[in-house]
Order: structure tokens, then sequence, then C-alpha cells
């Protein structure tokens, strides 16, 4: 169990969280940050989504990482990650059919995410398979706290509503308040992820570049 | 172990392709039939919901026996091929609409709800990023819509993908695909403020301009080819 909870593996879930956010801090994945994020709910799915599979591939690196050729290693890296996000969609189609119509591309999107590279060639090929497992968890919901927030921000402004329910009361609107269609747009979630990275940096001055 | 030699290298990629694809292929392979019931399941579901029937935590299978009553296989010169409802609903629209309109074998849905003669006609076209379908209703006059259900397979969430809410599904109801002189004229989907004199019509999405036109000429395409169908009431033709 000392081994479990280590100083080290805590720090290696700890860090992506915040000093080393790989959304705010690393700038990875932003793609994805700006297509998810006009509602909550996608939002959500797509960070679980994420963080499953970022720390099941870096297991799985993270035990093959002393067998791998040096030359074709993205190239298994990509296999691992693409076969993981097909099994992933198939058991989501039989068993979750809803879910699976609902994220429908965003599934598919997840290979294309640079956390998962970035994490696969930086740490799981370096690091022993829990260590590896941990980092996954740990960034993965690094990513997806900052997805919330910004979904959060842009459904709230943009639709009135969080997680499809009505939140603003209709006597806001009777009175003029009207939403923020920008909001919706890809643009604004640039906006919002640039002030979220603005506080961020704001708090804590170790990030500032001299 | 060299594991940077030529020969490794290819092992390995060999190997590993071998076992990725025995892998995907079993889950697959295992999962299919629950898959293609879900997908059967959930069409059943977009039929029943253009008919206003809420499928939410019910059996869809059971209320689909329920209200549809029959499916027809008609020809674009409305002559019935087969009245048989499993063969209607086992159409696949997108292969029939790449044929020509006069080899098209059309399915239309026959339903009775509270009594009343409900026709449904599936749709197919393309939104933005990808395919977007539908069921709509029309009543017993073959021209006035009951209820209209749009799917959507990749538009954009908050703009494009709003075609998949009620709130602009429910702008159908009520509005008719053929105008007072019998002629089919499909309904257009507009921004707000324009107008248009010549059908009816509904707003589009703001922002979403492309999946509104694409559900725009989709509703066009797709009942246009049932136009001599719409047109004639139990094979006479309308006044």
């Amino acid at each position: 169990m000392s081994k479990l909870l280590s100083e080290k593996t805590k720090q290696v879930f700890l860090v992506p969280l915040s000093k080393n956010n790989p959304i705010t801090v690393q700038v990875l994945g932003i793609c994805s940050a700006l297509a998810v994020t006009a509602k909550l709910e996608p939002a959500l799915v797509m960070g679980l989504s994420v963080t499953i599979i970022v720390a099941f591939s870096n297991l799985i690196i993270s035990l093959l990482r002393n067998t791998i050729p040096n030359r074709i290693r993205i190239i298994v890296q990509l296999v691992v990650v693409a076969s993981l996000v097909t099994i992933v969609s198939e058991f989501l189609k039989a068993y979750a059919y809803d879910i699976s119509v609902q994220l429908s591309v965003y599934i598919g999107l997840i290979i294309t995410n640079c956390i998962l590279m970035g994490r696969l060639e930086a740490f799981a090929m370096a690091n022993n398979p829990w260590e590896s497992f941990v980092d996954g968890f740990g960034n993965g919901f690094g990513y997806a706290w900052i997805l919330v927030v910004v979904a959060f921000f842009r459904e709230l402004l943009g639709s009135g509503t969080l997680l499809g329910f009505k939140v603003i009361p209709h006597s806001f609107y009777e009175a003029g308040y009207a939403n923020n269609g920008l909001m919706i747009l890809p643009p604004m979630a640039l906006i919002i992820v640039a002030c979220v990275i603005w506080v961020h940096r704001a708090r804590n001055k170790e990030l500032q570049e001299k | 172990m060299n594991t940077n030699s030529n020969s490794y290298t290819l092992i390995y990629a060999t190997v590993m392709v071998v076992i990725v694809a025995l892998t995907l292929a079993f889950v697959s392979g295992a999962l299919k039939d629950t898959q293609n019931k879900n997908v059967k399941v959930d069409k059943k579901k977009q039929i029943l919901s253009s008919l206003l029937i809420d499928t939410k935590d019910q059996d869809a299978e059971a209320l689909y026996t329920k209200y549809i009553t029959t499916a027809l296989t008609i020809n674009s010169n409305a002559e019935i091929i087969s009245d048989n409802k499993d063969e209607a609903f086992d159409i696949d629209v997108n292969k029939e609409l790449a044929k020509k309109l006069e080899e098209r074998k059309l399915p239309i849905y026959v339903a009775n709800v509270d009594g009343k003669v409900k026709y449904i006609i599936p749709l197919r076209g393309t939104g933005l990023w990808g395919p977007i379908w539908g069921y709509i209703a029309l009543n017993e006059d073959k021209s006035t819509i009951f209820g209209a259900n749009f799917s959507h397979a990749s538009e954009t969430p908050g703009l494009g993908a709003e075609i998949s809410l009620p709130a602009f599904q429910s702008e159908f109801i009520g509005k008719s695909i053929l105008n007072d002189k019998n002629e089919f004229v499909s309904i257009a989907v507009m921004k707000a403020g324009q107008t248009t004199d010549k059908q009816d019509q509904i707003d589009g999405i703001s922002g979403g301009t492309i999946t509104s036109k694409g559900v725009e000429k989709m509703l066009l395409n797709c009942i246009g080819q049932y136009e001599k169908y719409l047109k004639t009431i139990d094979g006479g033709a309308k006044k």
C-alpha cells in the first residue's frame, strides 16, 4: 500500500490538475475544448471518456514500453489509442445506444486529442505501469474540469440553461435580457479558455514567463 | 534483444496488427446483434416520436405494434408494390434515393392515433457536416403536418443540432405541404423576418443556416417522391 500512495504518485496525480494542466499550461487538446463545450452534457461525457482512454492507453503502452521498437513507437501508440477508442465506441453502441447517438463524432475525435499522444510519448514510455495509469487519470481530470468550466459559462450565457434545464427565470427575458448568441460559437470558447489561463497564471506566479 | 533491428520492427508491427485486428473483429462480431437491435428500436422510436408519442422509458416495440397499423411500399406513380409491414420497414431509404425515381421503392407508414389515420414519410438528406434524417407525419388529408422528428449524425451542438429539439420540430405542426390548388409546394425554412407567400414557412435556426437549408431540401426531395400518392385519396384524385 505504501507504494500506491507514495509522495511521487500523489504528485503525478495532482500536478496535472493545476500546475501542469494539459489545457491551461501545456495548451494541448484545445480543438476538442472548442468543439464540445457549447453544452455542459457533452463536455462532461467527453471529459470522462478521455480520462478513461488516456488512463488505459497509458497503462498498456507502459507495459509494452521495453519491447516497442523506437522507430515505430508513434505508430504503436496510435494503434493502441485507436483500438481502445473503437472498442469503447462499439460497447456504447451495444449497451448505451442513446448516449452513443448523442456523442456521435466526439468519440472518434478522442483519437485526435493531443493529450493522449503527449502523455504516451512523454510519460508512459519512461515510467512504470502504475504511475502511468495514475498520470492518465490526473491528466484526464485536469482536461475534464477545464472543459466543464468553459461549458458551464457557454451554456449558461449562450442558451440560458444548464444540462438542458432552464435556469434563467422567464422574468429576466421579459425585462429585456437576451441570450448571447456569440457564446455558442467556437471563438467564445477560445476567449473563455484564455480567461481561465489568465486567472490561473495570476494565481500561480511561478507559471509566468520571466 | 536488439529492438531496433529491421526484422524485429517488421515482426513487431505484423504481430501487433494481427492481434489488434483479431480483437476488434471479435468485439465487433460479438456485439453486432445487440447493436442491430438497438438501431431498429431507435428507428421505431423516431417513427413514433413523429406522431408526438413520448417513447421515453417505454417499450418502443409494443407501442410501434399498437400505433403503426400497416406500412406500404409504393412507387413514384402511387402504385402499391407491397403492404408487408416488415418489408417496408427494412427498406434502406438511402439506397433507394440513389436509384432513378421510377425504380425507387418508397416506404410509407400508416398509423392510427386515437381513431385518426396518419401517414408517415421517411426523410433523408445532408446537413453541414453529415447526414440528417427524420420522419414526418401527415394528417388524413395527406397535406397538413401532424408532427415531425429530425435527427442528425454530426451537426454542431447549439447550432445545426437544434433541429433534433422539440422547439424546432413543433414549428412544423399544422403547416401544409400542398397549397390551395392541390399542388406540392413543400415547406420553406426561412431566416426569421423573411416571408414567402407561395408556401408555408417556418423559422430556420440562427447560426445553423446550412443545416436549416438542408432540412428544407430534404423535405422537398423526399416528400416530392410521394407527390402523386399524396394528391390522391383512396385511388381517386382530390378535387
